[in-house]
């Protein structure tokens, strides 16, 4: 037995890692949130652009890697036009019409809400992906219990189902390899799809009653206060991502009213 | 043979309930709420080629796909049957799939929410008693009904009355028939695999001793 | 109330079950009844019955999990120290048969700290007892070590160190050795053992394998539907009621193990041969290279090795479901009857009329809502007529003791009857090659001796069998011949 009390723990409050791996993920969740709820107020391309480009410079310190981010905002990449083509064909009509067929109506006002949609997804997505390629789970249901201060049954439940995930893959993968071997994976791919799919809510449902009875066995859900292992700092980072994270969408949002952009989303 | 009495009847202790989740409602509503979720990761990718079809056939359309992420709650308050559970469902299934990452980011836990809560008033105006094929529809259709006033207005915000109101019908249709139906299929299936045997659901259509 | 230091010296539980009994909500059956036991604080209790006996509800009443109202009813008492244990936390620690399912965190020395933050002991006093309990049982690992990375033993001895962090008075174990390798077995007892010569908790275990733990016990009990059997000292019980449960399928010390006879000496045609065969999951990660086997009709090949050596993938790969990573898997044109060379390249119609292969899990397997649609599959993937199927599955049904479960959903089976189940429909489509992943894992003493019969049936008329397995008792009464996978030497020299 050791002689200094703690472990992990004081070791981990008092080296915190440097970056984003270290900030609390209940603030990166607050960030995000609030940069969003702020700019979704509004739609127009001014305050995407001016957010956007505050987030740009802002990525460069959040220490992920560019293949990284790549690869995890690619479907983001991919929507934001895809979203942007349709609100050009069917948004509201303004302005001078450019192309009319059915109810398709490519108009000034549609094309400036298409790409002000456009940014916007941008401008809300990326950073909400970059803010959570770096958190643990076990930190976040950690911060949600003890800084927000969420009921401890629900979010180390959700932990523990969320950690599941993990051996859905490797039941997949047997399951798929059964069905060739049984004899029924040539053909119609989604009524295959449907039934491996049903085949592993049905593994999943009862390796979680089974996780359940562990759980309870281990006193979870017992009445009485509950202590926290690892503690779960709220501090200077925190609050100075928080205030970024605010101040960013402030900036859009005085930027595009000062050049008289600002178009309230349900006016 | 017992040497103690064997009563005929079956235990009928089932009938006593309470609204306090036990610990196997939590976990078996997250393990949902997680399995749904990354079924709408899949769904998510299939959304924008498919609804690039869809949408110049009849714009507004795209609403039909909207089922595919409304069944997470209408599935949790049939199995749970707690107050709460379509809403903490459906919200577990946006947080899994926001974690994973889309293009819709943070306000897909929005979405969750308001969804989460369509189907969770339903289940609420029933008094948590009544699950059957009935309450199951119209759970989905609510809640395809918040999903198209959520999407109306964070995404689509100017969008010309012939797109409001098709897309708000076709979720609603979405909502009736991929969120209803489905769970309520679904959930028959999963009990008759005895999977659901600590919940009632899963005790109503098990015949074995 | 958190104990002041993490001493070794916890209080041992005294355990006064009088005419306990418990059904479960929606059930006419008692799971338990009548039940009479006292255990005294220290004692140490071996736990056997039949299947259904209600042992396990036994244990799960004293860990107090039991659910309450809501699932079920209670008649008569049961307390732990005096007091009823759904009341109370953390007296008794229970360790369940599924390793995977016990894992609730990521890390292990989070998963571990888990009890003591429930009982709400502070802070300062978890990470010392964290430390304590994986040092007692043996777990040589870093605190931040994914548990996700763990073997099935490790994780036995990690949900046995989270519960011997609550310094329980009462350690309940049910069939934690049943899902484990020989190694992992081994490690389990090693650990138990260390465990109770330090903390002197009073111990329950449930097992059908009763070597494992007959010398460790102070008393064994049997248990049946309506109450204890018998109880007493181990030798004494055991020599009793040897028959009674060598009939419900425990593993009873000296029963002998009858191995069946071969019919015939001489193995027939090679069915599937090997080519510089290099395998693995993917490309881009190969287990093994140079492997050279071949299966032979009416002989049984056994593959052994210890975890991790690479078994299941070769079985997999010799059944067509793996594609080589190099070289060659052939079949005889005999076998291939007209198909392509290498069954990776079959369709899947064409792999379950020549190979079949029976998965570890049997649960993988489960395609249909009947046991009669399961059978039914095969047949009807090959076109048989439909009087003929039926033909084979009623003889198949009755051949292999599931005539009574017919009707019955294949996931609300028993561990044995899912196992008979997914040997059943593999047989349906008649292959002339049969692979089986452990097919002994976990099973009574009666499954296994139907099983090894079966399989010697089978290959006495003329099927090659491979059969992947840990079992030495298994590969020693059936095999023919054996191809041993030797571990693999990473870099450091040592042996895996």
């Amino acid at each position: 037995m050791t002689a200094v009390a703690g472990g992990p723990a004081q070791a981990q409050a008092q080296a915190r890692a440097v970056g984003m791996q270290g900030v609390n993920p209940v603030a990166k969740l607050i960030a995000s949130l609030l940069l969003a709820a702020v700019l979704v107020l509004s739609i127009d391309w001014v305050s995407a652009a001016v957010a956007l480009a505050c987030e740009s410079v802002l990525f460069v310190f959040a220490g992920v890697r560019p293949r990284t981010f790549v690869l995890r905002t690619a479907p983001i990449w991919l929507a934001a036009p895809a979203a942007g083509v349709t609100t050009l064909l069917y948004g509201q009509a303004a302005g001078q019409v450019y192309w009319s067929f059915g109810l398709i109506h490519v108009t000034d006002g549609s094309i400036s809400l298409a790409v002000a949609t456009a940014l916007r997804i941008l401008a809300i997505g990326l950073p909400a992906v970059v803010l959570f390629i770096t958190v643990d789970p076990t930190d976040l249901a950690d911060g949600l219990g003890q800084v927000l201060r969420l009921p401890a049954r629900f979010v180390l439940g959700g932990l523990a189902g969320l950690r599941l995930v993990g051996l859905f893959l490797d039941d997949w993968r047997a399951l798929e390899l059964a069905r060739r071997a049984r004899g029924v994976a040539d053909g119609s791919g989604l009524r295959r799809f449907a039934g491996q799919a049903f085949a592993l809510l049905v593994l999943s449902l009862r390796r979680g009653s089974k996780l359940a009875t562990a759980m309870e066995a281990r006193g979870f859900g017992a009445p009485g206060e509950r202590t926290w292992a690892r503690p779960s700092v709220f501090g200077a980072r925190e609050w100075a991502l928080v205030c970024v994270g605010l101040l960013v969408a402030l900036l859009a949002t005085a930027v595009s009213v000062a050049t008289g952009n600002w178009n309230f989303v349900l006016g | 043979m017992h040497a103690s009495p064997i009563t005929a009847t079956a235990s009928r202790v089932g009938a006593r309930r309470s609204i306090r989740w036990r610990v196997v409602d939590i976990v078996i509503a997250s393990v949902i709420g997680v399995a749904s979720g990354l079924v709408f990761v899949v769904w998510n990718q299939a959304y924008n080629p498919i609804s690039a079809l869809l949408s110049p056939v009849m714009p507004g359309l795209q609403a039909l796909l909207g089922g595919g992420w409304l069944f997470a709650g209408v599935l949790g308050g049939l199995i749970i049957r707690k107050p709460g559970a379509a809403l903490y469902t459906e919200l577990l299934a946006a947080v899994v799939s926001t974690l994973v990452g889309n293009e819709w980011a943070a306000l897909t836990l929005v979405s969750g929410l308001v969804q989460g809560l369509g189907a969770e008033i339903v289940f609420a105006l029933f008094l948590y008693r009544s699950f059957n094929l009935g309450v199951a529809l119209l759970a989905g259709a609510v809640a395809g009904f918040a999903l198209a006033i959520n999407d109306l207005i964070l995404w689509y915000p100017g969008s010309a009355v012939a797109f409001v109101s098709i897309y708000t019908v076709s979720s609603i249709l979405s909502g009736l028939v991929l969120a209803g139906l489905l769970s309520w299929l679904a959930v028959r299936g999963l009990a008759r695999t005895g999977a659901l045997s600590r919940f009632a659901a899963g005790r109503e259509t098990s015949s074995r001793v | 109330m958190p104990l002041p230091t993490p001493s070794p010296a916890l209080r041992p539980s005294a355990v006064d079950a009088r005419g306990w009994g418990w059904r479960y909500a929606g059930r006419h059956a008692w799971a338990v009844s009548d039940l009479d036991l006292h255990i005294t604080p220290g004692e140490r209790i071996l736990l056997l019955g039949a299947s259904g006996a209600g042992k396990s509800t036994f244990l799960q009443g004293l860990a107090g999990v039991q659910g309450g109202e809501e699932e079920g009813e209670e008649t008569g008492t049961l307390l732990v120290d005096g007091v009823d244990p759904g009341t109370t936390r953390g007296r008794a620690g229970l360790v369940l048969q599924d390793p995977d399912s016990q894992v609730i965190l990521a890390r292990v020395g989070d998963d571990v700290a888990f009890g003591c933050e429930n009982l709400g002991v502070p802070r300062d006093l978890i990470w010392p007892r964290v430390r304590h309990a994986l040092a007692m049982v043996g777990l040589d690992v870093p605190l931040a070590h994914p548990t996700a990375a763990l073997s099935g033993g490790q994780k036995q001895r990690l949900a046995l160190a989270g519960v011997l962090a609550m310094q329980p008075g009462l350690l309940l174990l049910d069939e934690p050795t049943a899902n484990l390798d020989p190694d992992g077995v081994r490690e389990v007892r090693a650990s138990v053992a260390r465990v109770l010569d330090e903390t002197g908790a009073t111990f329950v275990v449930i097992e059908h394998r009763v070597d494992v733990w007959k010398d460790l016990v102070d008393r064994v009990v049997v248990l049946g539907p309506a109450g204890v059997i018998a109880s007493g000292r181990p030798d004494v019980v055991l020599g009793e009621q040897r028959a009674f449960l060598a009939a419900e399928g425990i593993w009873v010390p000296g029963a002998p193990v009858t191995a069946p006879a071969r019919a015939t000496d001489a193995a027939g045609p090679v069915l599937v041969s090997t080519d510089r065969l290099t395998i693995g999951r993917s490309a881009a990660a190969p287990v093994r290279t140079d492997v050279d086997v071949a299966v032979a009709a009416g002989e049984v090949l056994a593959i052994t090795g210890p975890n991790g050596a690479g078994k299941s993938t070769l079985a997999l790969t010799l059944g067509g479901l793996l594609k080589p990573v190099a070289g060659r898997v052939q079949a005889a044109p005999a076998l291939a009857d007209g198909a392509h060379a290498a069954p990776s390249r079959w369709t899947s119609a064409q792999l379950v009329a020549r190979i079949g292969t029976v998965f570890q899990d049997p649960e993988h397997q489960f395609l249909t809502g009947t046991v009669r649609d399961e059978l039914a599959v095969g047949p009807r993937v090959l076109g048989v007529p439909p009087a003929e199927a039926t033909r084979r599955i009623d003889a198949l049904l009755e051949r292999l003791r599931l005539d009574r479960l017919a009707a019955a959903n294949p996931f609300t089976l028993s561990g044995g009857e899912k196992r008979r189940l997914s040997v059943a429909t593999v047989l349906a489509s008649r292959p002339r090659v049969l692979l089986l992943d452990e097919p002994t894992f976990g099973q009574d003493f009666r499954t296994w001796q139907e099983i090894v019969a079966l399989l010697r049936e089978l290959a006495d008329d003329g099927t090659g069998v491979v059969a992947v397995s840990h079992d030495e008792a298994f590969v020693r009464a059936l095999s023919d011949r054996e191809y041993a996978l030797a571990g693999i030497t990473v870099a450091d020299g040592a042996q895996r």
